[in-house]
């Protein structure tokens, strides 16, 4: 190295010690000061907004980051107050959070739990966030979810269906509103025996990774208690796009159903590759061939194009719900954006709303007083139905919507429709149901930093 | 002094420095001003910069000598970070033995990967490394589930109970040395400065300044010497009764054991391993760094790893309300104009940014900023530039 740089930190350290001796009276620990990690102390408080901005699910990390500005222009006052007006529970008054003018910070998760749990560092422990939220993947919400845990900040988790995120890998400060895959097989299975009977044969094609594991193991339990039975299950590699080699052997199992349990563009290419084998146009012991998907969103529905035409799958919001809550949620991101929202994006909007509530009803920032006011805590008016947040698991209980692709969709954002509204007590389950980690899964303590 | 001239004692001394200070170099701006954005000198970001700086470090001792483009270097990071947690999980909670734990498991899969990779050069080599490497991301993502955790990876849970740790039930351990918490430290305010002093991070510093050391002392032995012999014409030497085999699978192994070691020191900081850290990108980043910063050159790796991890970190947190802010003061249609322009380039487009500065360093500064720090140097100096000089600094660029 050269001869200027020396110079240089020369200087610098010169300045700093200058800049020490000036300042020396005002030194201070300032974890000493804080009763919790980043307690907002000035009339603002910082929230983290950690969403996929590239990678594959940088359509839902958009969604949902658009969701949770207006989320916030709602909390600060501004704007039309959204579901804000509909939430069963009035503590937020419009004048951010306790009194605090709401601002946030963003970050890329990019899909992978280590730049996720960089980025959501940088929150905490530059920006001062007092919780993380978002997310697009159950990977990235375990991985984040560990880490509020132990850095002792709330984590709202994003879209995550996974059971593990509520289920083994459970953490006191994380909360999920999403549902997941177990609510998925409970919903669908009485409207699949319905539509197509009890005594299919079933085929499965899973993506090797763990919210595949764990969908398939849902749908399965479900299907196979009306009757269905399980020919084989066969796991795709998560990065396959052409799915004709594992379609070509489904016609020789003898099975006369499809499950695809995939997502994103793996759902996208398999389920193309499957109508283009033209299985849908088959008879297989008697019956006409289908296919299933567990998990449905509209963006995949809007790449699936045609193929999802009747095609069967369960969603946890869709914005032609028509209650009030939805109704408004729907008006007010339909006027700021100039489309409808996502099943992404509503999650996100209701988890910073139900966070700023639990803030209010709390009266504190502090992380275990919120785990306390969301624990058990019964809403409604938020999209949903009534729900309940699950004090053992601090997973969200609500009705499931099962729905299927529109034979004669309307417009871009019309590919759904509702087929039925499956009620909460179906889908509700045991906390310790060994879908979800048995016995031994715990919540542990909730940690506050301090 | 330490078997070092005084040339390389000096920057050795400069490294120490920066390092040991870098959390005051790292915050140069006031806590609350528009331009704390850009600070990174928060505990995080620092382990981050030392560790992947260790990373490029160990790469470059392999790529920077010997010219072989390892293109699956990844994988031994995610495999030095799989041992170091399960090392964490079953036995001690002590970062040491995981530390070393890591890099023991990434030089034994470096060996066997180096053995096979190694009989092949060039681009051969390249795509045999980034084969592995693929591979063993695809068996820790789904195959290997039930020891890597799969998507989903492996951390330290309240079930975990190490044998040397007496952890109360339900009580999730954390990472320490010697009882020491990684993230133990305390802030220092000067008025509105703000610096985070953190015990993870001198650790991992402390192991960055002696992998620098360590690989100093590599540069400049005979060994060392064999590396770059095998980059200038490996042919010629095998004509003149030299076997170059073990050398490079030497290097292998020891850039590999730095691997090893940087993802040791990432479980030590952050306890949590996932198959990202191996996947192709992650690869090919440190090949970026390296080239960056300057291969074959001493400090370029550091210095390419820190560019990058910033950009990463800082580039990637900027958003459009920042932007309104900072251009809030010009009239509204150019302020509208000038975001249109700036806003591609930061936030979720800092890869963008990445690559337009990578294309830059490589046509301009072949030497990585390694050479445009010296061709500053001398501009500064009022020297012209000496052809004699630039030989004896600069690398040949990547071949």
């Amino acid at each position: 190295m050269s001869k200027t740089d020396l110079t240089r930190r020369g200087l610098l350290k010169t300045s700093a010690i200058a800049g020490a001796g000036v300042a020396l009276p005002t030194i201070f620990t300032a974890s000493s000061a804080a009763a919790f990690t980043n307690e907002p102390t000035g009339d603002t408080v910082t929230l983290g907004f950690n969403v996929p901005q590239t990678g594959p699910y940088a359509d839902e990390g958009a969604d949902e980051l658009r969701a949770y500005e207006l989320a916030v222009e709602h909390l600060n006052g501004g704007g039309d107050g959204g579901m804000m007006n509909t939430f069963s529970s009035n503590a937020l008054q419009g004048n951010g959070i306790m009194g605090k003018k709401v601002e946030y910070v963003t970050g890329d998760t990019q899909t992978k739990a280590d730049a996720a749990r960089a980025s959501a560092k940088s929150m905490i422990e530059k920006d001062g966030a007092v919780m993380i939220t978002g997310g697009s993947s159950s990977g990235v919400a375990v991985a984040v979810q560990a880490l509020c845990q132990e850095a002792g900040v709330i984590f709202m988790a994003g879209l995550t269906h996974s059971n593990d995120t509520t289920g083994k890998d459970r953490k006191a400060n994380g909360f999920r509103h999403f549902f997941n895959s177990y609510m998925s097989g409970a919903a669908l299975a009485p409207v699949l025996a319905n539509a197509y009977g009890t005594d299919r044969k079933a085929y499965h094609l899973t993506a090797d990774y763990n919210w595949g594991y764990t969908t398939e193991e849902a749908v399965r339990a479900s299907t196979e208690a009306m009757g269905w039975e399980t020919v084989a299950a066969v796991k795709t590699p998560l990065t396959q796009t052409d799915f004709s080699s594992y379609i070509a052997p489904v016609l020789q199992s003898g099975a006369d159903t499809l499950v695809l349990n995939h997502y994103g563009g793996n759902m996208v290419n398999s389920l193309t590759n499957a109508v283009q084998f033209g299985l849908r146009d088959k008879q297989v012991n008697g019956k006409d061939f289908q296919i299933v998907v567990p998990l449905y969103s509209r963006l995949m529905a809007k790449g699936a194009g045609e193929n999802v035409k009747g095609i069967f799958g369960s969603t946890n919001w869709h914005w032609s719900l028509q209650d009030e809550g939805s109704k408004a949620f729907v008006k007010s991101f339909g006027t700021k954006y100039g489309f409808p929202p996502s099943q992404a994006a509503h999650t996100c909007y209701v988890q910073a709303m139900l966070y700023a509530d639990a803030v209010e009803r709390a009266g504190s920032f502090n992380p275990c007083a919120v785990v306390e006011a969301l624990e058990g805590f019964e809403f409604d008016g938020m999209g949903n139905g009534p729900t309940l947040y699950r004090a053992e698991d601090h997973q969200c209980f609500k009705d499931v919507l099962v729905v299927k692709g529109k034979e004669n969709p309307e417009s871009e954002f019309d590919l759904l429709e509702i087929v039925e509204v499956t009620p909460v007590d179906q889908v509700t389950y045991a906390p310790d149901h060994p879908q979800m980690g048995g016995a031994d899964a715990t919540l542990g303590e909730c940690n506050d930093g301090a | 002094m330490l078997g070092l001239d005084k040339k390389d004692f000096r920057l050795l001394l400069i490294v120490i420095a920066i390092t040991l200070l870098a959390p005051f170099i790292l915050n140069p701006f006031p806590e609350g001003s528009g331009m704390a954005q850009f600070n990174a000198g928060y505990p995080d970001l620092m382990q981050r910069f030392v560790i992947y700086g260790i990373f490029a470090i160990g790469f470059n001792i392999l790529f920077g000598l010997t010219g072989y483009l390892s293109f699956g270097h990844a994988a031994f990071l995610g495999v030095g970070s799989y041992a170091a947690i399960w090392m964490m999980k079953l036995v001690t909670l002590n970062v040491i033995p995981a530390i070393i734990l890591g890099v023991i498991i990434a030089g034994l899969f470096a060996l066997a990967v180096g053995y096979i990779s190694l009989r092949r050069s060039g681009i051969y080599f390249s795509i045999l490394t980034l084969a592995f490497a693929q591979m063993s991301y695809a068996l820790a993502y789904s195959v290997l589930t039930p020891i890597t955790g799969g998507e989903t990876g492996l951390q330290i849970k309240a079930t975990d109970s190490p044998l040397l740790s007496n952890l109360e039930p339900g009580q999730i351990g954390r990472a320490n040395l010697f009882g020491m918490d990684m993230r133990a430290g305390f802030d220092l305010s000067f008025g509105d400065w703000l610096f985070t002093i953190n015990a993870g991070y001198y650790i991992a510093a402390v192991f960055m300044i002696l992998a620098f050391y360590l690989s100093i002392r590599i540069f400049r032995s005979p060994f060392g010497t064999m590396l770059r012999a095998v980059k200038s014409n490996q042919t010629r030497m095998y004509y003149t009764g030299l076997n170059a085999r073990p050398y490079t699978l030497a290097a292998f192994v020891i850039s590999g054991m730095y691997a090893g070691l940087a993802g040791g020191l990432l479980v030590a900081m952050d306890t949590q391993a996932g198959p990202e850290r191996m996947f192709w990108t992650a690869s090919g980043e440190v090949v970026l760094m390296t080239i960056l910063g300057g291969a074959g050159t001493l400090i370029g790796p550091v210095l390419g790893s820190g560019a990058i991890k910033y950009m990463e970190n800082i580039l990637s947190k900027i958003n459009k309300d920042i932007l309104h802010e900072w251009f809030a003061f010009m009239p509204d249609g150019l302020e509208d104009f000038i975001i249109a322009i700036v806003y591609p380039f930061i936030g979720k487009g800092w890869h963008l940014t990445l690559g337009l500065i990578f294309m830059a360093v490589v046509i301009f500064l072949p030497g990585g900023l390694v050479e445009g720090g010296q061709r500053i140097g001398r501009l500064l100096r009022g020297k012209k530039a000496n052809p004699n000089d630039d030989k004896a600094t600069q690398s040949t660029p990547a071949e």
